[in-house]
């Protein structure tokens, strides 16, 4: 198998935001002293004079993007997933949301792939905490060249956005031919015998998980759900009804995350088994982010037992 | 200031608590002691100082306002409304089902609202990113906001009050309301920010202190500020509650509305200082 290229998302961020700012100049980047790590150090670089630093402060931020937003200007706000989505929350509600300003939030190192840096720097929790808010749209990119598309896509959108960005490097899946668009989700892989919704890294390992799958007769569907919210109803209600199994996967809580949007959907509009996968209500722990998926159970052969496991809940 | 501009905006801000008591009354519930106590304030940047317009609230160039303490908002809407934003009979729909006079400042449904606020801390970092972003693209408005003096203590505040200095944000200029008392009780009661001008200075900004009630200390302050390089506070010393005689200085008045009987009283009480000025 020829070498696969790897890339982080929030790489893509920097080098998004960059070629954003050579296209146009009417946009702020904010950040809050994580500009190396977040990678919008690279627009810094490139637009010295369009780039805030707010410190160590990402609840100001937010509501100074809010205050950016407010006065018709386009902004970019950047931390780590656990203090944009975390620390700062009752900001993205009530100054963001609630008045539904356009604000992107760049949240970067998201889930248990930030590493070492362990518990406290691994948000398992924001997909859930961001998809409650009215008026919120929750993008979770698959690898490099959604998150790019993506990045343009929310720039001209209306209303706040989240994003969500990993440290780890993922392999690059979608050609420069892919097209993204806001809401609409993507089937990968055809099936008949059940279906893999699967959302940010967890995408590619969902791919191979098919193949495993194949390679024992069985036909699974893949589906990459890049926006959460809103999900789309339409791609999970087809898989639901044509595929009678859904196997949920992310690198997030399986409480609230894209297991809990597609089970709540599935539930009410056309009921068939449903598992999640993703990390069981328990912190991650320091290491290696690829140790940590295979010990946290983020893999293709796991998705494919749980996948297993959903077809013989078929009736 | 010359005396007929004195005395028209001593007018108005007597119209205004009226608006406030009226608005307080009908809803039973809201909070008239923090309203009452930067009544002048607001009637000084709608009636004298800022650029707006009325038939076009949203007008590219106007001046903004952040109501950072939030639940002073029947001050905000008494003054838009007196200033024609909208009609006067609306202030009774306050905090009702099906009215746009939400129980805090909405921007997305009351003209004249430049952004949403009602929780602590927030409304003066998004009137720092305004000034940010008229520095950043140009523009040449200014920004005002009110800070409760209870909200002070809100750690985000501070932190807003840091960027907006180190950014040089001189085209911001923030009131603290200073009526001394909060929900529960004395500012040094609960957990004071005293002394207010001193943890200003220290992060950074302009500090004048004034009597939040004297117009022509307000216009004073309000234009030295325009001349700074620095963001400027202006500590306006106010009493809550002001211009009722019941509800001045006392603390249950924070969120409390009047019964019918005290609305009687407070309504003529100000009405008989509005004659005395006519």
């Amino acid at each position: 198998m020829a070498d696969i290229k790897t890339v982080a998302t929030r790489a893509s961020y920097g080098e998004a935001l960059v070629e954003l700012g050579k296209q146009r100049n009417d946009f702020i980047v904010l950040d809050a002293d994580l500009a190396a790590a977040t990678q919008t150090g690279k627009f810094k670089a490139a637009f010295p004079d369009r780039f805030y630093d707010c410190g160590i402060a990402e609840q100001n931020m937010m509501s100074i993007a809010a205050g950016i937003a407010a006065t018709g200007k386009r902004v970019f706000v950047s931390s780590f997933a656990m203090f944009a989505a975390g620390r700062a929350f009752e900001q993205i509600r009530n100054s963001i949301c609630y008045p539904n300003l356009h604000v992107v939030i760049g949240a970067t190192h998201a889930g248990i792939s930030v590493g070492e840096d362990g518990a406290t720097h691994q948000c398992l929790e924001d997909i859930a905490l961001m998809r409650t808010l009215p008026n919120m749209t929750v993008i979770n990119p698959a690898d490099d060249t959604e998150a790019k598309k993506a990045i343009f896509a929310a720039i001209d959108h209306d209303g706040p956005v989240y994003m969500r960005f990993g440290r780890y490097a993922v392999p690059v899946i979608f050609g420069d031919d892919y097209k993204f668009q806001i809401g609409k989700a993507s089937v990968l892989r055809e099936g008949t015998d059940v279906s893999i919704i699967a959302t940010g890294l967890m995408v590619s390992e969902a791919l191979k998980a098919h193949q495993i799958l194949k390679d024992e007769g069985i036909e699974a569907r893949v589906i990459n759900m890049a926006t959460i919210k809103p999900i789309d109803k339409e791609a999970v209600l087809a898989a639901a009804r044509e595929t009678g199994a859904i196997v949920t996967a992310e690198e997030h809580s399986v409480i609230g995350g894209l297991g809990g949007a597609v089970s709540e959907l599935v539930c009410e509009e056309c009921p068939v088994p449903v598992i999640k996968l993703g990390v069981y209500d328990r912190f991650g722990y320091s290491g290696p982010a690829g140790k940590l998926l295979d010990e946290f159970g983020l893999r293709a052969k796991d998705i494919a037992e749980k996948a297993k496991s959903a077809i013989n809940l078929k009736k | 200031m010359d005396k007929q501009t004195k005395l028209s905006l001593e007018k108005t801000a007597l119209k205004i608590r009226v608006g406030i008591i009226r608005g307080v009354h009908a809803a039973k519930s809201g909070h008239p002691g923090g309203s009452l106590s930067c009544a002048d304030i607001l009637t000084y940047l709608y009636f004298k100082e800022m650029n707006i317009d009325p038939q076009i609230p949203k007008k590219p160039d106007r001046d903004r306002f952040v109501l950072s303490k939030g639940h002073a908002a029947p001050a905000l809407y008494a003054t838009l409304a007196e200033r024609g934003y909208f009609d006067k009979s609306e202030l009774l729909s306050l905090r009702q089902t099906g009215s746009f006079l939400q129980g805090h400042p909405d921007m997305k449904h009351i003209p004249g609202v430049d952004m949403s606020t009602g929780s602590l801390g927030q409304g003066i970092s998004a009137a720092v990113g305004m000034a940010l972003s008229a520095k950043h693209f140009g523009d040449k408005y200014r920004v005002y906001a009110v800070l409760g003096d209870g909200e002070i203590e809100e750690g985000q505040v501070w932190e807003a009050a840091m960027f907006a200095a180190n950014k040089g944000l001189s085209n911001l200029t923030a009131f603290v309301d200073l009526n001394g008392l909060q929900i529960d009780g004395t500012i040094e009661e609960v957990n004071s920010a005293r002394p207010v001008d001193k943890k200003f200075e220290a992060f950074g900004w302009d500090v004048i202190e004034i009597d939040g009630h004297d117009f022509e200390q307000i216009e004073a302050a309000v234009e030295k500020a325009k001349y700074s390089d620095k963001p400027t506070a202006i500590i306006a010393k106010t009493t809550k509650g002001k211009g009722v005689s019941f509800m001045e200085n006392k603390v249950n008045w924070h969120g409390t509305a009047p019964n019918d009987e005290q609305y009687e009283i407070a309504i003529k009480e100000l009405k008989a200082a509005l004659d005395e000025l006519q």
